[in-house]
């Protein structure tokens, strides 16, 4: 021990000594990281983990015993007569329908914010700030402000409407009503994040190209089609994905605006996840879910990939 | 792309401003209605009758709705944690950027990797380690875990490589060692960098939501958000209360905001930029 010691001493003091001014200790860089990998290690690497260990578990919060059951969790969730297989696919559906309606708003919608906000007018800073504004308030403030306007007695936005003459829409209580309103607040919520990154995307494709294009005889919807998208296409791919991420981590707009209703459509796989961890215990089951949905969930994003990539092409 | 905005192009900016203010608005003012007429039909636009009933059962009440409790929880568990994150962050992000190391590249790869993990699958054995730490219902659920997120490295480190190496080299030199020179010289220059990642941080924990609905119980030790949820059960459908709670929410984010908003808007846009 002592001799390893004082070898690492030696040799730290001649790296110093012939690396010169670049040269950190041998042991600098693992101090520096050192805080920050003992958080890491204990809540992501360790719990992730520690998750697939549950999984493998019968553990009940409440039970002093949790006895090892192999896949038996996982194979409770393919089998249609277990008690677990129903809500859970359920809820995969009420996030899936989600998450497939509301990724293209959410990459249409803040693409178009952003080529508005990338021209230069009078102010564009200040709306720029004004369009991202809603993303600062958590879903918390969203939610709850989102179930008032929506009422379908009392809200604002069926008092608007009917001013046009149109009927009273049940947009917390009737489907496909209350799947429109649960993705039009995500958008009214999110839509800025994902504009913000997209106006840097564009931002960062050289006006040499649009002068080129420009000079072929390009029109404005041509130069969009063959130097934008094409330019954005980086871009796009990461806000694609972190979208994904966000849509299937989907519950607090369901739980505050629809409270997973009419009946449980609106019950998304995180609500099922939680309801079976937290309000019955089973946790053993519920990280099950959880990996589940997170394999489901990076298919996806495979898929989605390899639809981009062949696009380019 | 480079002509004159138009009509059509002030028409839209000015709908889309609307889109946005007209809820929030919609909440303040609904906070100031009595019950009778948050449910009026039609609505009326601005207050006939305005009281502060709303915000004296939201601000007063000691027993089960303690917003102002819930307010300063909220506060203390996001200033904690954003300065958790700033430190190790900014050490971690340093040593990544500048420093040479065996199984350096593995272990940027591996935090970066699980910036791609969707959070729910942390949530039950997170939950148990709390459990066993004796942190569940306490600040430190909500302060110290959340540190471990990758984003905070990822983006320091984007920084660090941006500085010019002579700044350190010329320290160096003149004998300072490693934690001298960060703490005296990087940090330093790294200021915008830390003001972005302490407000995306402070921003991040005051609004989870998921987390602290579960980890905590006690109804003082809630934090707005899980707080509000609660407020919302309880008084169903006295909407003025109900806004009210969701404007003491908002308003100190929103006022913070008017002054970081540039912090705010350039780490999003940076974000997004992959080294």
């Amino acid at each position: 021990m002592a001799a390893e010691a004082s070898a690492g001493t030696l040799r730290r003091r001649r790296a110093r000594a012939s690396t010169g001014v670049r040269g950190y200790g041998r042991a600098t860089p693992y101090l520096f990281l050192a805080p920050y990998l003992l958080l890491f290690v204990l809540f992501v690497i360790g719990p992730a983990i520690f998750g697939i260990w549950m999984s493998l578990h019968d553990w009940d919060f409440q039970l002093p015993g949790k006895p090892f059951v192999g896949l038996q969790n996982y194979k409770d969730l393919f089998d249609p007569l277990s008690a677990t297989a129903e809500p859970f696919w359920h809820g995969m559906r009420a996030t899936g329908i989600f998450t497939l309606a509301s990724v293209p708003f959410l990459v249409v919608v803040p693409l178009g914010l952003a080529v508005l906000l990338n021209r230069k007018f009078p102010g564009r800073t200040f709306f720029r700030a004004v369009y991202f504004a809603p993303y600062v308030l958590g879903v918390a403030v969203i939610g709850l402000m989102f179930r008032y306007i929506l009422d379908t007695t009392f809200g604002i936005l069926n008092a608007f409407l009917g001013v046009f003459g149109i009927p009273e829409i049940g947009w917390t209580t009737e489907q496909p009503w209350a799947f429109v309103a649960l993705v039009a607040v995500t958008v009214w919520w999110t839509a800025g994040f994902n504009a913000i990154i997209f106006l840097a995307g564009l931002q960062d494709i050289p006006a040499e190209q649009y002068e080129a294009a420009e000079l072929d005889g390009a029109n404005t919807w041509q130069q969009f089609r063959n130097v934008t998208l094409p330019g954005l296409r980086p871009v796009t791919v990461f806000i694609v994905t972190i979208t994904l991420l966000a849509s299937a981590n989907m519950f607090g707009q369901a739980l505050l605006i629809t409270q997973g209703g009419p009946g449980d459509t609106t019950r998304t796989a995180l609500m099922v996840i939680t309801d079976t961890g937290f309000s019955q215990f089973r946790m053993g089951q519920a990280s099950a879910m959880s990996y589940l949905l997170a394999i489901c969930l990076s298919i996806v994003a495979l898929i989605t990939f390899a639809l981009m990539r062949e696009r380019k092409s | 792309m480079r002509r004159r905005p138009s009509a059509a192009f002030w028409v839209m900016v000015v709908l889309l401003t609307l889109l946005v203010i007209v809820p929030l608005l919609w909440m303040v003012i609904t906070s100031f209605k009595t019950v009778g007429e948050s449910q009026a039909d039609p609505p009326t636009l601005i207050p006939q009758d305005p009281s502060g009933r709303a915000f004296g059962e939201v601000l007063t009440t000691g027993g089960q709705n303690p917003v102002l409790r819930w307010a300063l929880n909220s506060f203390a568990a996001a200033t904690l944690h954003a300065a958790l994150v700033v430190v190790v962050a900014s050490m971690a992000g340093y040593a990544l950027a500048r420093m040479e190391f065996r199984g350096k590249n593995f272990i940027f790869s591996f935090i970066l990797l699980t910036l791609f993990i969707p959070g729910f699958v942390f949530l039950m054995p997170n939950y148990l380690l709390m459990d066993n730490l004796g942190w569940l219902d306490t600040l430190w659920a909500l302060v110290v875990p959340g540190a471990a997120g990758a984003f905070g490295v990822f983006f320091m480190r984007q920084f660090f490589l941006a500085i010019p190496k002579e700044l350190e080299e010329v320290a160096l030199i003149d004998g300072a060692n490693a934690w001298i020179v960060f703490t005296r010289i990087i940090l330093p220059n790294a200021k915008p960098a830390l003001a972005t990642l302490t407000v995306l941080s402070f921003l991040a924990n005051w609004n989870d939501f998921v987390w602290p609905l579960f980890v905590l119980f006690s109804p003082e030790r809630l934090t707005l958000p899980a707080g509000l949820s609660l407020l919302q059960g309880a008084y169903t459908t006295d909407y003025p209360v109900i806004m009210a709670g969701a404007t003491v929410a908002a308003v100190p984010v929103l006022i913070l905001y008017v002054f970081v908003q540039r912090y705010v808007i350039e780490g999003v846009a940076r974000s997004g930029i992959k080294g």
